[in-house]
């Protein structure tokens, strides 16, 4: 597949890794909005066999995605870079429970960010994800995104584990300031 | 605790309720529900209603967690009636979450918030509800059709209705005197309870 819609100029990505996750079972889209996220959040309202959650702070997402596997499904939670640090606590119970846990983060404060607000959190996110057992994978190039996604789908739900993926400023671009 | 605001107290009657009678008052046969019990007053409570059954998940950390552990359970299992039955402190933790349950609107979630207006495990300090603040007027404003509230034994028969044939989204808010809950030695490993609470229900 082309990395950009020849029409558009859009990047092809974002609704290769929606067609990926549904084809994994992923039925649970949950958000809190991001412009990074903007492609998945509108395929998840339109697709009439998932489910698309707008949470008012992300962590409910962790609770939500851990109700969801005790009735046999599977979720993602998408967020920004900042919305990682309101889950911390409540990644306690994917810890503890040994939840599997799939999360797509776009990054912040990151590569070539002109906002100063969004460095501290930005740069904190593997440091504390990995503080409460979630493993980090990067995406850096849109030819990576799907194979990294693919690869954190088997670990989170064949494995077990608890995965985010970082869609990293890279990939995604800086938002002009 | 005159440095406090006490909020609209006059409008509020006097909780008369025991939650030891109350709690299995309402809810009747727990085991006919897929129960998840918020830290610690509910999670007790549940577990030994049903002596320690796998199909109430209960928490001891994650405070918060209930309302919407019980939202993923219901949208996975909508042929199943889930019942998160938490408390004030708890809730108050996450009030946005009624919020996101109000615009899923899933018709099999019920949601008991046991209110005592007290953090009862922390020394028994006054919640914001021991000060007045009204959870069932903040679920009906985030959005819940069904809000009933249980002041007295003469509201009991309505909230059994809505968790058996109510056939909707509701809210129940139970308002007790402080005091203890029910209690039994229950397992507090949360992968035990997730892997036992699954094979019961999915099996394998």
């Amino acid at each position: 597949m082309a990395e950009f819609d020849k029409d558009t100029g859009a990047a092809t990505w974002p609704h290769a890794l929606y067609d990926l996750l549904r084809r994994a079972g992923v039925t649970q889209f949950a958000y809190v909005p991001d412009a990074g996220h903007k492609v998945l959040i509108d395929r998840s309202l339109a697709d009439p066999d998932a489910q698309s959650i707008p949470l008012t702070t992300e962590e409910e997402g962790v609770a939500l995605l851990a109700g969801a596997d005790l009735g046999g499904a599977r979720g993602v939670l998408l967020m920004q870079s900042s919305g990682v640090g309101n889950c911390i606590n409540m990644l306690s119970l994917t810890n503890g429970g040994r939840f599997p846990f799939l999360t797509l983060v776009s990054m912040r404060g990151d590569y070539g960010e002109g906002n100063p607000w969004q460095f501290a959190m930005g740069q904190a996110v593997e440091p504390v994800l990995k503080a409460m057992g979630v493993i980090c994978l990067r995406a850096e190039r849109p030819d990576e995104v799907i194979a990294t996604a693919s690869a954190a789908l088997t670990m989170a739900f064949q494995s077990g584990m608890a995965v985010a993926v970082l869609l990293t400023q890279k990939l995604i671009g800086a938002k002009p300031f | 605790m005159a440095k406090l605001n006490r909020i609209q107290m006059s409008t509020l009657p006097a909780p008369v309720l025991d939650r030891r009678q109350a709690v299995p008052a309402l809810i009747e046969r727990p085991q006919d529900f897929l129960v998840v019990g918020g830290l610690a007053g509910a999670a007790q409570e549940l577990t030994a209603m049903t002596a320690d059954a796998p199909s109430v998940f209960g928490l001891a950390g994650a405070m918060g967690a209930a309302p919407m552990m019980g939202l993923g359970l219901a949208l996975a299992q909508p042929k199943r009636r889930v019942l998160v039955v938490t408390g004030d402190g708890e809730l108050l933790m996450n009030l946005g979450a009624l919020a996101a349950i109000a615009v899923q609107n899933p018709p099999n979630l019920a949601i008991i918030c046991v209110d005592n207006g007290h953090y009862g495990e922390t020394g028994n300090q006054d919640s914001h509800t021991g000060l007045g603040v009204a959870l069932d007027v903040i679920a009906r404003g985030a959005g819940i059709p069904v809000v009933h509230t249980i002041n007295t034994e003469a509201e009991m028969d309505e909230g059994r209705r809505l968790l058996r044939e109510g056939g909707g989204l509701c809210f129940i808010l139970l308002r007790v005197t402080e005091g203890p809950p029910l209690k039994i030695k229950r397992n507090l490993q949360p992968h035990v309870a997730r892997d036992r609470f699954r094979a019961a229900l999915l099996g394998g």
